[in-house]
């Protein structure tokens, strides 16, 4: 185990071959069918009420299109964050998967229920070191991922 | 012989009592808890308390029902799941009893056992109390996401029980007795290379199978010669496998002789996929149901084992693969204990 060039004897590799052959025999997979088919409906239905916030603001409250789009954002952010709070959220998640937290509610979950979480271990410790413990990643990588992008677009702008 | 140890003396399992959570309460085993406690906080602030609270409420209750003092139990063997088994040191901080901290993952309820009965029989204690607890929502922020995150759990993924269980094992004859223990198979760490933490059932599978095998082979038993068997958490994937790994060993099990706690505790309605998990799934099976069918005689000989995954977040980060575990302790039923040991 301690020796990195090591490799398993070819009697204990086809041992854990034929073990993992087993494994997959008998676990069940994830039904992909079910799956697509409820996360098209519930995330569809988050951005279509995600538009519909939109045009909203545009033709009643007299907003432009960036204002509506902000808009947009800030109420889907707040009604997830509700429904995190609610103990709501987290069941959604479990029937829609990538169809609840694909659209923006997604990143407003993954910040509000850390933070309800980690609250007991104190605001700085607890709450304020803890708060980005999911959505972090997404922002490192998001952010970096964009900026190798910039730079890309800088050097050959089309 | 490696790893079973026959229990000459035959120290009587006396006592047990289950504490289960709410959804644990709404499963098939509901009514035989001794106590189903409905919030999840068990009254106190945080989740850790909480689970603190389950496992003292199971030793005191354990200890009160075999109509003992905490002053006359000799000492107190368990653990938890979670880190440094705080919620085992913080209720043994209250119970005053001589503390044994065990980490076993979810096999604690079967260590505890094991080391308890090799205790009393060799004669170094005259009355141990072993007790396990796991509590779903401590489990989760520990081991997963925050609560309410929204993420989808895998078929193959199993859900912490929240409760805790605890058996006193004696050699005193005055105590009532449930069952004698007549053999301990300690378990060998295995590992057959799954990585997949959220299929626990089929990384601990193969230390069950390795248990079960030595303990045949050391006993000269078949699975024949047990009314039951009994495994801690390995939920449908696992117990599967099982059956598959022993068919393919030569000594394959009975299907109707052959229970996993972790399909026992939740039904299929429950939602919770591949079954129930944690120390303290197989704790309250064993200290309700299974201690009550062989109080009842419905089974006399069972073989109690309890599987454990013992990783942790950081070797499970780190691409590390799962190594399992699984201790066994055979349980036979007595009426009529007095004169046996």
């Amino acid at each position: 185990m301690f020796d990195k060039n090591a490799k398993p004897s070819p009697r204990r590799q086809q041992q854990l071959d034929r073990y993992k052959q087993l494994v997959e025999r008998m676990s069940p997979n994830s039904d992909m069918g079910k799956g697509l088919l409820r996360a098209f409906w519930v995330g569809g239905t988050i951005c279509t009420l995600g538009q519909a916030l939109q045009e909203i603001g545009k033709a009643w409250l007299g907003m432009n299109n960036t204002a509506a789009s902000t808009f947009c954002s800030t109420v889907l952010v707040f009604l997830t964050a509700l429904l995190t709070g609610l103990g709501v959220w987290d069941k959604i998640g479990q029937y829609a998967g990538a169809g609840a937290f694909v659209p923006i509610s997604g990143f407003a979950n993954a910040m509000v229920s850390p933070a309800m979480e980690f609250r007991r271990e104190g605001l700085v410790l607890g709450l304020g070191a803890k708060l980005f413990t999911i959505a972090g990643p997404v922002l490192v990588w998001g952010v970096s991922a964009s900026v190798i992008v910039g730079i890309i677009y800088a050097i050959w702008p089309w | 012989m490696q790893g079973t140890i026959e229990l000459l003396r035959r120290p009587r399992l006396c006592m047990g009592a289950a504490i289960a959570g709410k959804k644990e309460g709404e499963g098939p085993l509901g009514t035989g808890y001794d106590q189903v406690i409905e919030d999840d906080l068990f009254g106190e602030e945080s989740w850790e308390k909480a689970e603190c609270r389950f496992f003292y409420t199971a030793c005191d209750t354990c200890i009160r029902k075999a109509g003992l003092t905490r002053e006359q139990v000799d000492v107190l063997l368990g653990g938890d799941l979670l880190n440094q088994i705080t919620s085992a040191s913080m209720a043994a901080r209250e119970l005053k009893i001589p503390f044994l901290g065990l980490y076993g993952a979810c096999s604690t309820m079967a260590e505890g056992l094991c080391i308890a009965a090799m205790l009393v029989d060799a004669g170094h204690v005259r009355t141990a109390l072993c007790a396990a607890s796991s509590h779903f929502c401590s489990a989760e922020r520990q081991y997963r996401f925050p609560l309410e995150y929204g993420n989808q759990r895998t078929p193959t993924a199993q859900w912490t029980v929240t409760g805790s269980g605890a058996s006193l094992i004696s050699s005193d004859e005055s105590l009532p007795a449930i069952a004698q223990c007549t053999h301990v198979t300690i378990g060998r760490v295995t590992d057959l290379g799954v990585a997949d933490a959220n299929n626990m059932g089929a990384a601990m599978a193969p230390a069950a199978a390795d248990t079960l095998a030595r303990h045949f082979r050391d006993t000269h038993r078949t699975p024949g010669d047990y009314d039951l068997i009994i495994t801690g958490d390995l939920g449908q994937v696992g117990h599967d496998i099982l059956l598959e790994l022993m068919r393919q060993r030569g000594v394959p099990l009975i299907t109707e002789r052959y229970i996993d706690c972790g399909l026992e505790v939740f039904s299929p309605g429950q939602d919770v996929h591949a079954g129930g998990s944690g120390c303290g799934c197989s704790a309250i099976v064993l200290n309700s149901h299974i201690l009550e069918r062989i109080r009842r005689g419905e089974v006399h000989r069972v073989l109690f084992m309890a599987t454990g995954a013992l990783l942790s977040t950081t070797t499970s980060q780190q691409g590390e693969t799962i190594p399992g575990i699984a201790h066994a302790i055979v349980l036979e039923g007595c009426s009529a204990c007095s004169g046996a040991s």
